[in-house]
């Protein structure tokens, strides 16, 4: 899940950027206004957090930017702007979910992982596939009831393209969702860790679709 | 009703008043009037009795009758003609026996056969007889009494035809009052628009407008009270929300790395809010206070090291440079808010500068005794458009630096403006950075001399 913050307290970036990768996501923050504007029309994100008051305008600004490009992307509003009044402003203007700070960690991860969730039409949080049963909220994956042991980056790659079996997904969108900005990626990383996935869950689950990338297969068990 | 009931009163104390001098007035008058016709009355008979007359009143056959019809002109008056020897020559008709007056000559009072009479007496030597003209004092009376009564009637129908016109003048006059009344009644708490001047007539539009400049100031301070809490939650909170979720990484962290930065995050982000909640004061202590006019001369260079000596954990005081300017110059402020201007714009320039960059103190000092006390980086800078917003609280520019609380300037800007001075952000001609300068007003600065600079 690739979650953009537009937040401009260092310590609080940093904190969500560590934070919300020890729950699987990947963030990349942003401090201004102007900034958040042209990464969200130029990228895709999972989510986005946004805070009201910025050095260059509110927010609700980009929200309304963001709404009025038919984007449909989940927003979070994370403020210390949280009196009733606000909440409904901000949720009448197009957000998704509204949080006030202070906020505790998992809280926030989990309406993250609930708002990424309902985006895609799910309401269940546990994903099955053939004889895999997946879980967001624990990040476990079971196959025919045994637990399996997934790294971090292969939990990452499984459940980018479970959101939507049969959906091709680049090597780029792939990698998109498994590195921040500035995480070194190394040249054939992507590869080792669909192998191991493999490995797991079984050969014939990801379907390498040559020049285009890799996708689940959509038939179902 | 209180207003009607006095306008009632007044009313008709006006009027009593203006009756009872015209009854005073008009009696005066009156008996001047009377007492000059007694005169000229007397005066008629006097050239119209002749002595041949008198000759023939003298004999003792009734020449009372003739007489009678040449002074019976008025039945107001009585009048009796006496010889000078005592006799009685002729009286109008009615009038009493007895002699009016003893008086030989002008006015005099007195009272026959029980009724008192103004009498007025002319004597004619020449004719040898003795006039005496009276008026009746009860008639007299009864004169003044229908004068008066005509005037209290006219004032008593008055008032009852003044007081409705009274009343119905009141209500229509204060109904504009009443409405503005109700609508201010009927207001809820939190409702501070304006109230409508359209209808209202010009008596009460002045209070109308001095209640819609109250409105206006009231929304003002709440307004801007609500944006000061908003500004205020959101920088206390802000850090509290970096510290508790760097205080949950570092519980959850899964390895020592992780671990220890976010804990170094914690400790700053504790520092970031100690000095947060230290300006907060600062700038409610700054807004509660009125300093006196300060007095005393502060020897501009000299403060300034001792408060870079007093600033720990920026290795300041060799980076800061001064030109010569600075050096002499001396400023009347007070010492605690020179401390406080000074060492944040400091503190912005240290924070804002690369380690290898310059600052320098620099100033000018005008002939009217104004000064430009002015600060200058190569930092970042503020960005021009950004450079008025700055200087509100809690308004950031978006080159922030880590520790800035978003107060600081608009300390210095308080600082200032309470000391007769004001600042004043600008960038540097070709390069960046910021020039940061305190604009003191005339008087308020002077150049050091050898005598002074040792005070």
């Amino acid at each position: 899940m690739r979650i953009l913050v537009l937040e401009d307290d260092p310590m609080l970036s940093d904190g969500l950027i560590s934070g919300l990768s020890l729950h699987g996501m990947s963030v990349e923050c942003v401090s201004t206004c102007s900034d958040a504007v042209s990464i969200f029309d130029a990228a895709h994100y999972s989510a986005a957090i946004l805070d009201l008051m910025l050095p260059d305008g509110s927010g609700l600004d980009v929200l309304s930017h963001i709404r009025a490009r038919d984007n449909t992307m989940p927003v979070m509003i994370l403020t210390a702007i949280d009196a009733v009044a606000d909440r409904i402003a901000g949720l009448d203007r197009g957000a998704d979910d509204y949080m006030g700070k202070p906020f505790d960690l998992g809280e926030l991860a989990a309406r993250l992982r609930v708002m990424i969730r309902r985006a895609a039409g799910r309401a269940n949080p546990i994903f099955t596939w053939r004889d895999l049963t997946i879980a967001l909220s624990h990040r476990s994956v079971t196959r025919a009831g045994i637990v399996l042991s997934l790294s971090r980056r292969e939990f990452t790659v499984l459940e980018a393209l479970i959101e939507r079996p049969g959906r091709v997904l680049s090597r780029s969108q792939l990698e998109a969702r498994l590195y921040g900005w500035n995480e070194e990626i190394g040249s054939n990383a992507l590869e080792v860790h669909v192998h191991n996935l493999r490995a797991k869950i079984g050969r014939d689950a990801i379907e390498t679709v040559r020049g285009l990338g890799y996708r689940i297969r959509e038939d179902r068990a | 009703m209180r207003l009607f009931a006095t306008l009632v009163t007044a009313t008709g104390l006006v009027w009593f008043a203006a009756i009872a001098w015209a009854y005073v007035d008009s009696r005066a008058q009156f008996e001047g009037i009377l007492d000059r016709r007694l005169m000229e009355a007397a005066r008629m008979v006097d050239s119209l009795f002749t002595p041949v007359q008198a000759e023939v009143a003298r004999r003792p056959d009734g020449a009372g009758a003739a007489l009678g019809r040449v002074v019976s002109y008025d039945r107001h008056l009585s009048c009796q003609i006496w010889s000078l020897d005592g006799r009685l020559i002729g009286a109008s008709a009615g009038a009493p026996d007895p002699s009016l007056s003893d008086q030989r000559e002008g006015f005099s009072n007195g009272v026959v056969d029980g009724q008192a009479w103004r009498v007025f007496a002319l004597s004619d030597p020449a004719k040898g007889f003795r006039i005496l003209v009276g008026d009746n004092l009860g008639q007299r009376r009864q004169l003044e009494h229908g004068l008066v009564g005509s005037l209290l009637l006219t004032a008593s129908c008055v008032l009852p035809i003044l007081a409705p016109l009274i009343w119905f003048s009141v209500g229509r006059g204060l109904r504009p009052l009443n409405r503005a009344t109700r609508d201010l009644a009927a207001r809820d708490a939190d409702n501070l628009e304006r109230v409508e001047v359209g209808q209202m007539p010009s008596e009460i539009r002045p209070l109308v407008d001095a209640l819609n400049r109250l409105f206006g100031k009231v929304v003002a301070a709440r307004e801007h009270e609500r944006t000061f809490l908003a500004y205020a939650a959101h920088e206390l909170r802000t850090p509290l929300a970096g510290l508790k979720t760097q205080v949950q990484v570092a519980m959850q962290a899964p390895d020592a790395t992780m671990r220890d930065t976010a804990l170094a995050q914690t400790l700053s982000a504790v520092d970031q809010s100690a000095r947060l909640v230290q300006q907060l004061l600062t700038v409610s202590r700054l807004d509660s206070s009125v300093r006196p006019i300060a007095t005393a001369w502060i020897p501009v260079e000299e403060r300034l090291r001792d408060l870079l000596a007093a600033m720990d954990g920026l290795p300041a005081l060799e980076r800061i440079a001064f030109a010569p300017g600075v050096m002499t110059l001396e400023i009347r402020m007070d010492e605690d808010l020179f401390d406080l201007a000074m060492r944040n714009l400091m503190e912005n320039a240290l924070l804002m500068t690369p380690p290898d960059g310059v600052i320098t103190w620099d100033a000018v000092l005008g002939a009217d005794g104004g000064a430009i006390l002015s600060i200058t980086d190569d930092g970042p800078g503020i960005a021009e458009a950004e450079r008025a917003l700055v200087i509100r609280r809690f308004v950031r520019g978006s080159r922030r630096a880590k520790l800035g609380s978003g107060l600081g300037l608009a300390i210095v800007t308080m600082a200032l403006e309470q000391s007769g001075a004001r600042l004043q952000l600008a960038g540097r001609d070709g390069s960046p950075g910021l020039r940061a300068s305190a604009i003191f007003g005339p008087r308020l600065a002077r150049r050091a001399t050898p005598a002074t600079a040792r005070l």
